[in-house]
């Protein structure tokens, strides 16, 4: 099983209620910034992939919110948030 | 938010407009605060994000109860602890062999048992259930987003698009604490204080994780390792017993993570499952769930200010944690922090001043006790422990040894000595030298 799927799997095991919004959004034009460049390797649910031309997106779904890229890659390049109460990861081991 | 608007207008007119005390965030310091404040009478909402206390919540994870058992005296021991911890094991990975140290002693079989594995979802769910039982009011799915200030004071928290006022605010919103930064406690966190924690929680029965681990009853294990788990730098992998589980995991600085491009978040949790040794521990288990969280890593000199004007932080919202190597603690600190927080508002209560000045009493109550002392005792511990040689160095120079003193060759085998002493260059005792040297500012 390739990483990429492996860590989906795990994913689904998690109990993750929708999300309105997305809670964290790279700053418009920051795409491209080399400080986000870490959030592909350090994100330990794997949220950020590289774009054909070379910027970097972010899909939210699947975000455990433990704020790795919001310290890893600063407030510069990322609007970083907590969702609201009633949504995103719910542990039930924790 | 419409959900907040409909529970507080369950209570009608007299759900205050303001409350004496709000807490932001119930995990172990909000709810020791609550708990602590309850217990006296005072009039507590506690706001919480997720579905219910512990939703949000991650550990490794292992208590130690005996700092706190006096501060709570009675209330640990129904509380759905998992397994107290009877054996100890700290393993260095190289790259092809492992070496490890393995404690365990009548001392630790001993009542009161001085640490357990924990389940946070579990445990802050049922210490919540404590709190409420004491008259303390606990709003879940309710993030707090902001603090209302005036004059230049906390006068209350804006949560669910409401303005909710309070005589003073405790800030346990966890280790990214957003709060405090908006309450100008804290700056913007730098990456060397910081490091992420990865867990799988396996489910194992009962029967096979005493037999794999040598446990009985409810004996519990604790395995903490260093070396290749992070390629050589900052962190390790972890594994407690839970009573029909594992926590198994993996702890990177975030520092460490940025700078070598050969560390992958995600990868290093499969990578440590895979080593053999670990992989036998593990067989046959089912994750049943994956989670992440950040660790304060940074010791007393990354604590924020403690206290402001009509407010206090408590737990890793403060950045009470510490990592010794052997010892990595945080949920005591936590527990205790929010009660001294508690005290300090008690205090302050009886003169109706919440100023600065007047809750600085809290930073007084925390110099007393264990909790900034051990953060000041251990002050270098951060500055040692990321020197990288113990994390890649010894296990590999260590490892190396133990194959030369085991290994049996097809020829004749050199003397131990002569084996052992090939391995010490002068170069390499200066620099052992230097190492405990700063080992012994810990």
């Amino acid at each position: 099983m390739s990483d990429e799927s492996r860590l989906k799997v795990k994913l689904g095991l998690d109990v993750f209620k929708p999300l309105k919004e997305p809670h964290i959004k790279i700053r418009p034009g920051m795409e491209k910034d080399g400080r986000l460049r870490p959030a592909l390797r350090i994100c330990p649910a794997g949220l950020y992939t590289e774009r054909s031309d070379g910027g970097i997106s972010l899909s939210i779904d699947g975000c455990l919110e433990c704020g790795t890229c919001r310290v890893g890659c600063g407030s510069d390049v990322l609007d970083w948030n907590y969702p609201d109460g009633d949504a995103g990861v719910q542990y039930r081991f924790g | 938010m419409s959900y907040t608007i409909h529970h507080f207008d369950l209570w009608g007119s007299n759900i205050m407009e303001k409350f004496e005390v709000i807490i932001a965030g119930a995990g172990l310091a909000g709810l020791a605060a609550a708990y602590t404040l309850a217990s006296q009478g005072t009039e507590v909402l506690v706001l919480e994000r997720g579905d219910y206390p512990g939703a949000k919540n991650v550990s490794g994870g292992r208590i130690y109860l005996n700092p706190i058992r006096g501060l709570f005296p009675g209330l640990f021991d129904e509380a759905p602890l998992e397994r107290f911890i009877v054996h100890e094991g700290f393993s260095l990975l190289a790259k092809e062999r492992t070496v490890t140290v393995s404690y365990s002693g009548d001392e630790l079989r001993e009542e009161p048992h001085q640490s357990f594995s924990i389940l946070r979802s579990k445990f802050d769910r049922w210490f919540a259930g404590q709190a409420e039982g004491k008259g303390a009011i606990l709003l879940s799915k309710v993030r707090v987003e902001g603090l209302v200030e005036e004059k230049g004071r906390v006068v209350g928290v804006i949560a669910g698009g409401d303005e909710l006022r309070a005589d003073v605010v405790v800030i346990c919103d966890g280790v990214l604490s957003l709060l405090s930064e908006k309450a100008g406690l804290r700056t913007a966190p730098l990456p060397k204080n910081y490091a992420v924690g990865i867990k799988e929680v396996i489910k194992i029965s009962k029967e096979v994780v005493d037999e794999r681990f040598g446990l009985q009853g409810n004996e519990g294990a604790a395995r903490l390792y260093v070396g290749e788990v992070t390629k050589g730098r900052f962190g390790g992998g972890f594994i407690y017993t839970n009573r029909d589980s594992v926590s198994l995991g993996v702890v990177i600085g975030i520092d460490a993570l940025l700078k070598h491009e050969e560390l992958d978040a995600p990868a290093a949790i499969d990578s440590f499952k895979e080593r053999p040794e670990v992989s036998a521990l593990i067989r046959g288990g089912e994750t049943v769930e994956y989670s992440a969280h950040l660790i304060p890593e940074g010791g007393y000199d990354a604590l924020g200010k403690l206290y402001g004007e009509g407010v206090l932080a408590a737990g890793d919202a403060a950045g009470f944690a510490l990592n010794v190597g052997f010892t990595v603690r945080g949920m005591e600190y936590a527990l205790a922090s929010g009660y001294y927080a508690a005290k300090a508002i008690l205090q302050a209560k009886e003169d109706g001043d919440f100023s600065s000045r007047r809750l600085s009493v809290y930073k007084n109550l925390l110099e007393d006790s264990f909790v900034l002392q051990d953060l000041k005792n251990f002050r270098e511990a951060p500055r040692v422990i990321e020197n990288p040689r113990f994390f890649g160095h010894y296990p590999e120079m260590i490892g190396s040894i133990m194959k030369d003193i085991y290994g049996v060759p097809e020829g004749p085998k050199e003397r131990l000595y002569l084996t052992v002493k090939r391995r010490f260059s002068l170069k390499e005792l200066w620099s052992i030298f230097m190492d405990l040297k700063g080992v012994m500012k810990i």
